[in-house]
């Protein structure tokens, strides 16, 4: 496959996984029912056909089995990609991330990698019951050691993924999967125009306020950037990309012309991105902001049962509110 | 009959030495072992010891910041340090020092976690020998996936010595209860992998005893996972040996994992922070202290092996001067700089890290009187 294609995130993380296994020797596959069945979002299809029963592996079903052995496979010179099935059965997992992945290479004084990807399909919005539909994001990027991304369209779907699994550092993959099926164009060929993995960027360029999201949430601050235009204003949208680090020198950069800034994720707000990001905002552009930082998230509440969940949910009309609050300050 | 009214038997307990430091045969597992060998092996038992002692000293003295003794474990893990091979790996607790010493990791660098001036301090992959895991039973998950790369790299059942390549990984009775070693059992047995899980069980989980964890006989776990257990006299270094030798030759030729259950006894405290006296009793001390893994090794060489007086001078004063260099080396490892603390978090470091990096120096070079002095690491006098 090479050249512009149209492509659905799902197939362009495939696409990026198996370009990967072909590049280098030592990229290996585990999860749960990521060989025969392909994953249970598919994500994974047809890599064991191709690719062997030792490459793509179907673990026995222990979370923190799938990363304490990917921990082992790292030490002896393997880049495991791991998937972890859904967002909230990570948990089980989380000492193997947090005390082990994350440390390796400091308490080796620098002599052993871990270059892990876990994959972590995240967030709601496809009728799930509970524990399928979390965003624990913030778990993660609080953790030294761990470097943290979220795609949020089938072209960074491929390169982000290409770019984590070529990282020498542990990355937390956050994938959207109610965008899974989205399609959009993806250039395989062409790495040069391909931004650095944590760069964050301006998707839609505007001058009145500034809307900052990430993942499943990107799209919807596009839709209500396009509704704001009725209003008259012209809303700027970026896609953080890197959750940890944080490109905040780009976030910065634009609330400086437009003076507001919305941070919106589908994750519960307190203690969440956007509290970090409206913390770095208002040391580095204090005098540039017109309105606090504001944030559209997620309650604090655990996830809703699946019916409810578009009321929980960000949409483009709290996105709007909060930014009417914003010009009304 | 019941089924809760079934009683098992009492487990068979492998031994090659007995308490009073007599060669005795077991039918299954020959050890064709010279008394120059046997010597050796005294010699490591002596200096682990020795070094343990020093440290657990450095500790009271305020050198380090607290101290895992293994006192009491030593044959158990020389038995099994002595067994791997050069290719083998390694993946212990925190408190495998005799291990340690067997696969030549300097004393000295097992004390900079304990000082203080490291958060594990060594490479894995120079001598084979992981880093010190402290969260419980943590380890052995790495052991299973370094052993599924053994695997995918061919370094098993080839029959090639140097190149079939077997995983040791170490954890306590405690452990036993932990998810992650069940996990690990589960993926070595389900892959057929070349790891061999060493339990020492020495009695004791800080206050908690063996029975708060099991209540079968830990070997007898493996049944339920699928793969062979088997129990040694943790403290005949000879047992230890022999039984760790055939299961990592079972594991290297492909026929996969095995637990042994190296029965022992944690003669000291946890570590130094821990007071047993509130909750174990002296006799049992005392019982344990006839089964000493040193004194039936040394009485076999006086009275079987004919080792003479010399041996014994050379061997004390061995084990002196370690003492000394390590109570020297212990004093002289220097305090790392404050602003080493951003190096190894990643490989790539970030961006923003750099920059807490540099506002941090840039902080402590405030400082005029020089309080917050960097360059010169702060040495203990």
């Amino acid at each position: 496959m090479s050249g512009l294609e149209t492509l659905t995130m799902a197939k362009a993380l495939n696409t990026a996984m198996r370009h990967s296994l072909e590049r280098d020797p030592k990229v290996v596959i585990m999860g749960e029912d990521v060989g025969k069945l392909g994953g249970v979002f598919r994500i994974t299809d047809a890599l064991q056909k191709d690719f062997g029963e030792d490459r793509i592996i179907d673990t026995p079903l222990a979370e923190s089995g799938i990363i304490g052995s990917a921990v082992g496979l790292a030490i002896r010179g393997y880049r495991p990609v791991c998937e972890i099935q859904f967002d909230g059965f990570v948990y089980p997992a989380f000492d193997q991330i947090v005390s082990q992945v994350a440390k390796f290479h400091n308490r080796s004084l620098g002599n052993v990698k871990m270059p892990i990807v876990i994959r972590i399909p995240f967030g709601g919005g496809i009728g799930a019951v509970e524990h399928h539909s979390e965003s624990p994001e913030a778990y993660f990027a609080h953790t030294a050691g761990l470097k943290v991304v979220s795609c949020a369209n089938p072209a960074d779907a491929y390169w982000m993924l290409r770019q984590s699994i070529e990282s020498d550092d542990p990355v937390v993959f956050f994938e959207p999967k109610r965008r899974y099926w989205g399609k959009g164009p993806v250039d395989l060929s062409d790495a040069s125009s391909v931004p650095p993995l944590h760069k964050a960027r301006i998707v839609r360029p505007g001058s009145d306020a500034t809307l900052l999201a990430y993942g499943p949430m990107v799209a919807t601050a596009l839709d209500a950037a396009k509704a704001a235009v009725e209003d008259g204003r012209e809303l700027e949208v970026i896609d953080l990309r890197s959750l940890s680090p944080i490109d905040i020198g780009t976030v910065v950069e634009s609330v400086r012309r437009t003076g507001r800034l919305i941070v919106i994720h589908e994750a519960a707000v307190n203690l969440g991105m956007g509290a970090e990001i409206a913390a770095r905002v208002q040391e580095r552009a204090f005098y540039s902001l017109e309105a606090p930082v504001l944030r559209v998230g997620g309650f604090d509440t655990p996830y809703p049962p699946s019916r409810i969940e578009e009321d929980w949910l960000p949409d483009v009309d709290r996105i709007l509110d909060a930014v009417d609050r914003s010009f009304g300050f | 009959m019941s089924l809760h009214g079934h009683v098992p038997p009492e487990p068979d307990l492998v031994q090659l030495l007995t308490p009073e430091g007599v060669r005795v045969s077991h039918p299954d597992f020959p050890l064709d072992i010279s008394d120059d060998e046997i010597q050796a092996l005294y010699r490591d038992l002596v200096l682990v010891r020795r070094f343990d002692a020093e440290a657990t000293a450095l500790q009271r003295q305020g050198e380090l910041g607290l101290w895992a003794s293994c006192l009491g474990q030593e044959a158990a893990q020389v038995g099994a340090g002595r067994a791997l091979r050069t290719q083998d790996m390694a993946f212990p607790t925190y408190r495998e020092h005799g291990v340690a010493w067997c696969r030549d990791v300097d004393p000295l660098t097992l004390l900079g976690m304990f000082r203080g001036v490291s958060l594990g301090g060594w490479n894995p992959n120079e001598n084979n020998f992981n880093l010190y895991t402290i969260v419980i039973g943590a380890q052995t998950l790495h052991a299973v996936g370094y052993a599924m790369g053994v695997t995918r790299d061919g370094a098993v059942g080839t029959g090639e010595p140097d190149r079939d390549t077997a995983v040791l990984t170490f954890f306590g009775d405690g452990a036993s209860s932990q998810g992650d070693v069940n996990e690990a059992m589960i993926w070595a047995a389900a892959g057929n992998l070349p790891v061999v899980f060493y339990c020492q069980n020495n009695q004791w989980a800080i206050s908690e005893p063996v029975e708060r964890q099991s209540k079968v006989p830990l070997f007898q776990r493996s049944a339920g996972f699928g793969f062979p257990g088997i129990r040694i006299d943790g403290n005949d270094v000879l047992a230890c040996l022999a039984v760790t030798r055939m299961a990592l030759d079972e594991a290297r030729s492909g026929q996969g994992p095995t637990l042994i259950e190296a029965y022992t006894y944690r003669m000291g405290a946890h570590t130094t922070s821990d007071d047993p006296t509130r909750y174990r009793l002296s006799d049992e001390l005392e019982t344990w202290r006839l089964r000493d893994p040193i004194e039936r090794v040394r009485a076999y060489l006086i009275r079987q092996a004919g080792a003479g007086q010399d041996f014994f001078d050379e061997l004390e004063a061995e084990s002196e001067a370690l003492a000394v260099r390590v109570r020297a080396g212990c004093r002289a490892l220097q305090d790392p700089s404050p602003l080493s603390v951003f190096d190894g978090v990643y490989a790539e470091m970030t961006e923003e890290l750099a920059e807490q990096k540099a506002g941090y120096a840039e902080y402590l070079a405030s400082f005029e009187d020089g309080a917050h002095q960097i360059d010169e690491p702060v040495a203990s006098s």
